[in-house]
């Protein structure tokens, strides 16, 4: 593997990781929304807090990561992207201050009606920022982000690889929250609570793998580079996550929930994946390749030695206290 | 900001070739970046005050002191929650904002900022597993939890003001032809500027956030709270807050020496040096108009000391730089001089108070001190923004020093001045948002409460306290 792919590669692991990690964060908020008036959903929302009050800050990090890796090891397409997709991601990034911030003032909110308004905008913007982030992936995949930065401001992030990317993101992210948030309840002796939970989790995951599904041939249609390395290269990936996902159903249809969150979690690493290894050897789809966006050698390498200290020092406090928030001590409070 | 910035805008942009998209940007920047590092001091500074109020909680089986620990560590929640989205908009910003910069330069900064993210990683893992951790964990473990909070505040302050020190005076890597070539990245996270800035800025964060706590005590024992509490809950804070502020005027003045050699059109902006003079006066107040200073109160030779750390060494003049490459000068003069001001009252009011306690006295019974005191926090804030808007101003034209002018860095986007709108819209609902929680939970603590269980629900459901003690 050469240098830039090596780069790349980890670049693509923050991807993956912030879909899932903060994927499940962003889908509770779908859950939030939907819990129903301040009474019904109030063991709903207490729960959706304690899961994620922990992490949400540890998961939101990766999309730092993947920013700053990003801008470091390939310059030129970072600021191309930046500048084409402008709208996107700052609808993206208003989403992600709306929501951290109301989240953290809904948790200390004294009356009912601060409650309410905080957790509106908390559970909007959960939704509202994967699908703009799904828009944007969209957009690369479509091959609608040149060099230069010259991309329509519109026309880039709305199109039908786009807007479905989007739709599918919100999907995923729902579908993910969904088992966690099932397993947690269990955990935490709501049985009444995950048998509710479960049954939606069953309809979030049947209308997005839907979704997912329909998605092909549009994209088939739009973005023929990724669509024939999704049918090629990626092939197995697609072909994992569709398994994968349709497990995680019967895992749920069965009430086995502990083993759901792996192969929910499987389902979508391998969705995120096959993007990634269908638009390969792209960088931005059509316009540049890995190879030829890296920016200086010296600085890849450097960027290797802190990803890889970050594996020894920032991995372990993460497994534990991802261990932690898992762990019945924690549930039962 | 302050109204002679706002004119300063738009007499610029009255009179500007510049591209659209610069004026905005720089609006935007100044703006986020501003709230940004207010509440990035008390990432910076708040886990080692935490640490030592738990601990001496722990050690001396204290419960006023594990109550206060405990209540700081929720209010930072609320804090590193809106910290950590206003550094998102940072990250967003440098890319939407500077494509310019990122673009020919993302290879060369970056690589502090890598470390940074690492550095956040690591504080958002403890954060969590900190404040979740009460009554969950063996408090001896638990209380070391904030350790590496602490620990990777510090190291991500530094990564962060490693790329403003590169930007201050721009090294690894060379131009050949206007093409960026032998990048060494490391020299940059490394930057001979890097640790004197970092040194200054940390103080300066314990100096916000020192007072700004101690004042929140100061304000309760002028309403007459004068319990252990409060108390502790006011010196704790304070004694980091005094050190920080004895040791930054010479931070500071350390910092400041070189710059006519690093920065010369910096330094003749802030000492609104017109010519050279030898020995320069120091020149307080005035300002900048029509090529003349109108209003300065001049102290011979002074200035000479203060800047050059000598007698008569002369200090650069406004004369020696091509008209196109000053920077605004009013605005970098009175924030350098705002920032000094208060530097200095701040260091011989912390002075003051403990030579008075050496003697006996205390003045925590004297109301004009607790006044004082609650006004600390505010100025010593007042004292970083000034600082950074005199390094940055000061900096202008260029956004890498000597390198890349920062309207070269700027996109050409219209439309920037409705981002800058819907920026000031959301910066002011997060922080009104804050500050009603923050008092409120204030409140019912006063009040009594211990757990501020979530209210989700009209009437707390049976069986789900679910909020974490
Ligand atoms: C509480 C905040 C605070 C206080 C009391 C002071 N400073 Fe400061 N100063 C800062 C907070 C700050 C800052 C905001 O943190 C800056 C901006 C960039 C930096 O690294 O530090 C800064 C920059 C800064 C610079 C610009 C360096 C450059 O651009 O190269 C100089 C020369 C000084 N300071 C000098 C002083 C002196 C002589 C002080 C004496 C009282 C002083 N500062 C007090
Ligand atoms: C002197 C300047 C700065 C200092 C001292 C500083 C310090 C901090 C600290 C301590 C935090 C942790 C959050 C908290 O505890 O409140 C933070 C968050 C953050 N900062 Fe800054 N910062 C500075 C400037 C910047 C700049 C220029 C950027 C980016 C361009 C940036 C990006 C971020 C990001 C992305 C986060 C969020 C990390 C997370 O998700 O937890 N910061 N900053
Ligand atoms: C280490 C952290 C920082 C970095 C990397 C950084 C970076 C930048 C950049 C890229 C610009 C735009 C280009 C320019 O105008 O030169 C800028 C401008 C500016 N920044 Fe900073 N900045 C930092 C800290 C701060 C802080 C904490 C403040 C607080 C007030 C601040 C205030 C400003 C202002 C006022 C401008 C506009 C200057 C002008 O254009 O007249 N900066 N900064």
């Amino acid at each position: 593997m050469s240098l830039e792919v090596a780069v790349a590669a980890a670049l693509f692991v923050g991807v993956i990781a912030y879909a899932v990690l903060g994927g499940a964060d962003f889908g509770s908020g779908f859950f939030d929304l939907t819990a129903g008036s301040s009474r019904r959903g109030a063991e709903l929302r207490t729960l959706v807090d304690h899961s994620i009050g922990p992490v949400w800050e540890a998961n939101h990090v990766w999309l730092i990561y993947v920013l700053v890796i990003w801008w470091t090891a390939f310059p030129e397409s970072f600021a191309a992207a930046m500048t084409t997709l402008v709208l996107p991601l700052l609808l993206a990034l208003l989403g992600i201050v709306l929501r951290g911030a109301s989240f953290a003032f809904r948790k200390f909110s004294e009356t009912l009606e601060q409650a309410r308004l905080f957790g509106v905008v908390f559970a909007a913007s959960s939704i509202i920022t994967p699908f703009f982030f799904g828009t944007i992936a969209g957009a690369i995949a479509s091959g609608r982000v040149p060099l230069d930065g010259s991309g329509d401001r519109w026309s880039s992030w709305l199109n039908p690889t786009s807007l479905f990317g989007g739709v599918i993101a919100v999907g995923t992210c729902a579908f993910l929250a969904g088992t966690f948030l099932v397993a947690d309840a269990r955990r935490g002796g709501h049985d009444r609570l995950a048998e509710e939970l479960r049954t939606r989790a069953l309809v979030v995951g049947a209308v997005t793998g839907a979704v997912v599904f329909a998605a092909l041939w549009p994209i088939h249609e739009d973005a023929s580079t990724l669509s024939d390395g999704l049918a090629g290269r990626a092939a197995p990936l697609v072909v994992a996550s569709a398994l994968a996902g349709a497990a995680t159903l019967g895992l749920l249809w069965t009430r086995r929930y502990d083993v759901a969150r792996l192969t929910a979690v499987a389902a979508v690493a391998a969705v995120v994946s096959g993007w990634g290894v269908g638009q390969y050897p792209w960088l931005l789809v059509d316009e540049v390749t890995i190879h030829d966006a890296a920016g200086a050698t010296a600085t890849l390498q450097g960027l290797l030695v802190a990803v890889g200290l970050a594996a020894v020092v920032v991995v372990p406090p993460l497994v534990y206290l991802l261990r932690l928030t898992q762990s019945e001590e924690w549930s039962r409070h | 900001m302050t109204p002679d910035v706002v004119a300063d805008v738009l007499a610029q942009l009255a009179a500007s070739t510049e591209p659209e998209g610069l004026m905005p940007a720089r609006q935007q920047m100044a703006l986020s970046l501003g709230w940004h590092i207010v509440i990035a001091c008390f990432g910076v500074a708040f886990p080692a005050m935490i640490f030592v109020m738990h601990l001496r909680g722990i050690r001396r089986d204290d419960p006023v002191a594990l109550g206060l620990a405990q209540r700081w560590a929720k209010a930072s929640a609320v804090l590193f929650a809106i910290g950590a989205v206003s550094g998102t908009v940072l990250s967003f910003e440098m890319g939407v904002l500077w494509p310019g910069l990122m673009g020919k330069y993302g290879d060369v900064l970056g690589l502090p900022f890598a470390f940074e993210g690492l550095a956040f990683f690591l504080e958002a893992i403890f954060l969590g597993i900190y404040l979740y951790g009460w009554g969950r964990m063996p408090p001896k473990r638990h209380v070391l939890m904030v350790l590496p909070m602490a620990a990777m505040g510090i190291f991500g302050a530094y990564c962060v003001l490693a790329v403003n020190a590169w930007m201050n005076v721009p090294t690894g890597f060379r131009l050949v032809d206007g093409e960026v070539t032998d990048v060494q990245p490391w020299q940059v996270l490394f930057n001979q500027h890097a640790l004197l800035q970092f040194a200054h800025m940390w103080l300066a964060a314990y100096m916000v956030t020192g007072f700004a706590v101690a004042g929140v005590y100061a304000v309760g024992m002028l309403r007459g709270r004068r319990d252990e509490h409060h108390r502790i809950g006011f010196l704790v804070p304070f004694v980091f807050a005094s050190v920080a502020a004895v040791c930054q005027p010479f931070m500071g003045h350390v910092l400041g020496l070189g710059l006519d050699e690093r920065q010369p059109s910096k330094l003749a902006a802030f000492e609104l040096a017109l010519e050279e003079e030898s020995p320069a006066p120091l020149r307080l107040g005035g300002v900048l108009v029509d090529g003349e200073v109108r209003g300065a109160i001049d102290i011979p030779a002074i200035g000479s000391l203060i800047a050059m750390n000598s007698f008569d060494d002369p200090v650069p003049g406004l004369d020696a730089i091509p008209e196109e490459d000053r920077p605004p000068v009013n605005i970098a003069h009175w924030a350098f001089q705002t920032m000094v001001g208060i530097g200095t009252l701040l260091m011989v009011a912390v002075l003051w108070f403990w030579y008075q306690r050496r003697r006996g006295r205390d003045l925590l019974e004297k109301r004009w001190f607790l006044r004082g005191a609650a006004v600390a926090g505010p100025l010593a804030a007042v004292a970083m923004e000034a600082g950074w808007i005199a390094t940055e101003v000061g900096r202008q034209p260029w956004i890498v020093y000597g390198v890349m002018r920062t309207e070269d860095a700027a996109g050409s986007y219209s439309g920037l001045w409705w981002l800058l709108g819907a920026t000031v819209v959301v910066y002011t609902a997060m922080t009104w948002g804050a500050v009603v929680v923050l008092r409120s939970m204030a409140r019912r603590w006063r009040a009594g409460a211990v757990d501020l269980p979530s209210p989700y629900a009209p009437e707390v459901v049976a069986g789900t306290s679910g909020d974490e003690r």
